[in-house]
């Protein structure tokens, strides 16, 4: 091996220093919950928050947690809602980037900016209005409504898309409407099959925004049977507001989901966060 | 109506401080995406670690760091294990001067690994040529980072903070399960659905709403124009002054042409 020069070495050690600092930081909020949610109620009460447990084995907590913020309940109904509204925005966000990317018509360049502008408006601020038209709508209190108010495609999706669309030759859509196919035929047979890196990144993206959703599953789906996990989770703040070995692991349970996805779908994750930042 | 005045201004603090935070992360995502540009051993697991904080639920986040910063817990443990005495720490979240400052770190923490993941994705598209040539030029890294990675992601910069604007303003989940709003830290959106969904004024509520949306395209201009103006690097402007060049010597030749024609 070479020698390194000292001040290369000298920025190596201080890199490796900065970037091991910097994930203990990340991370120890989420270590400490974890020690917190293997403590019993007397372990918890009696020794220091840094301590650790005397068995990483004892799973009390996550049991009562589970029973008592009914998360198999929520788990269930975030399950429905995940799989109803991630198929749904998949063919509205890819359809709809189809027509914006093949066809020139007369607002194309108005539907996009519109996308833009309205990605801009933080979501929470127009629930007010949108409370408005769900009740009249008689939405409210139905997996349905909440449904129908995550279908909706979002601007990242759509550019995921649209910058996809771009890379497919139009020689595809045109020889395949040569051979007697209809737009229909296009889309579904051939643009749809080779879009599916673009949708497993659109996928990922909203699925993770899904599962994480809080304020609009808390406005829409009050009966305590219809929560979904995150509702199910701020249960807490009442009754355990300060049993933090309860709340640890139930915020764990939370999150376990979550890793193991980020663990296998990392590169879809990654890249759909550049995409969306690229095209914009 | 005196209600809605107190309800428009007390938010402010909390809105500067929580609109600040971004601020803060973005110097360190580039600090540490930069560090990750430039080879790393295991840099998938410092990655993922840094990362991981963003796709967890905001009320997680919230229950996380309301038992995080609760007094005589975690980070308080944590700086008497470093020999500070309880006494001298604050209390984190009851006191009125730091505890926006304390909502604002979690949005830190939240958020960094995620800008950090976006300007690495930048800096990895640019041409790895380059860092050669620089290199065999004699470029140290400050120079590398100045000349090429900076210029290389700045509009995603300038698109993240952009998006920030709406993205710190609507800062709701934290702050509504660590504070709910409550000692001046209720954000935006804390107060606004509370005034709508619990005081059922609506209209209210409404009225915050557009109120927002008005801030946010104001913000939106003016830090567009300020980064213009700062990422100028010449051809803009000039662009522009040629256009007005031009036009006046258009006016300037159609006004000679008609004087021409009186004249005749």
């Amino acid at each position: 091996m070479t020698k390194m020069k000292p001040a290369t070495l000298l920025f190596t050690i201080f890199k490796y220093v900065m970037l091991i600092l910097a994930s203990i930081v990340a991370l120890v909020p989420v270590v400490v919950c974890i020690i917190t949610a293997f403590k019993t109620t007397d372990e918890y009460n009696t020794t220091r928050v840094l301590d650790l447990p005397k068995s990483f084995l004892y799973f009390e907590n996550f049991t009562i947690a589970f029973e008592k913020a009914r998360m198999l309940n929520g788990f269930l109904n975030t399950a429905i809602v995940l799989v109803v509204v991630l198929t749904v925005s998949v063919f509205v966000g890819s359809m709809l980037a189809y027509v914006l990317n093949r066809f020139q018509f007369k607002g194309n360049a108005i539907i996009q900016n519109l996308f833009m502008f309205a990605s801009l408006i933080p979501g929470i601020a127009t629930q007010v209005t949108v409370y408005q038209i769900m009740y009249s709508l008689g939405f409210i209190n139905h997996l349905y409504g909440y449904m129908v108010v995550l279908m909706g495609t979002d601007i990242i999706s759509i550019y995921i898309f649209l910058q996809f669309f771009e890379n497919l030759p139009v020689s595809l859509d045109e020889s395949a409407i040569m051979d007697g196919c209809t737009y229909f035929g296009v889309f579904f047979r051939i643009l749809f099959p080779l879009l599916k890196p673009a949708i497993m990144t659109s996928l990922v993206l909203k699925g993770v925004s899904v599962y994480n959703e809080y304020y609009m599953s808390n406005l829409y789906l009050q009966l305590p049977q219809l929560r979904t996990i995150s509702t199910a989770l701020y249960t807490f703040t009442g009754p355990y507001g300060n049993q933090y070995n309860y709340i640890c692991a139930g915020v764990l349970i939370t999150i376990i989901p979550i890793l193991l996805f980020f663990l296998v779908f990392q590169k879809q994750i990654y890249s759909g966060m550049a995409a969306g930042a690229v095209k914009g | 109506m005196y209600s809605s005045g107190r309800t428009a201004l007390s938010p402010c603090w909390s809105v500067c401080t929580t609109w600040a935070a971004p601020w803060c992360s973005w110097p360190l995502a580039l600090f540490f995406a930069t560090l990750m540009v430039f080879k790393v051993r295991g840099s998938s697991i410092f990655k993922g670690a840094m990362f991981f904080p963003y796709l967890i639920c905001g009320i997680a986040v919230g229950f996380i760091f309301k038992f995080f910063y609760a007094r005589g817990f975690v980070l308080d443990s944590i700086l008497q294990m470093f020999g500070m005495d309880l006494e001298n720490i604050p209390y984190w979240l009851q006191d009125q001067r730091i505890n926006n400052i304390s909502l604002a770190a979690t949005s830190v923490w939240r958020y960094t690994g995620q800008n950090m993941i976006l300007f690495l994705g930048a800096m990895m598209s640019v041409d790895t040529d380059l860092y050669e040539a620089a290199a065999l030029d004699g470029a140290n890294k400050w120079h590398v980072f100045k000349s090429i990675i900076l210029p290389s992601i700045k509009s995603i910069i300038v698109l993240n903070m952009i998006l920030s604007i709406s993205g710190s303003l609507s800062a709701f989940e934290p702050p509504y399960v660590i504070t709910n709003g409550t000692m001046g830290t209720g954000t935006y959106f804390v107060i606004m659905n509370r005034l709508a969904h619990e005081n059922q004024k609506v209209g209210l509520a409404c009225a915050m709403a557009i109120v927002l949306l008005v801030i946010i395209i104001l913000c939106t201009v003016a830090q567009k124009l300020f980064f213009a103006y700062i990422f100028n690097d010449g051809t803009a402007d000039e662009s522009k002054a040629a256009m007005k060049r031009r036009l006046k010597a258009e006016r300037e030749a159609a006004k000679a042409a008609r004087k021409g024609g009186q004249t005749e």
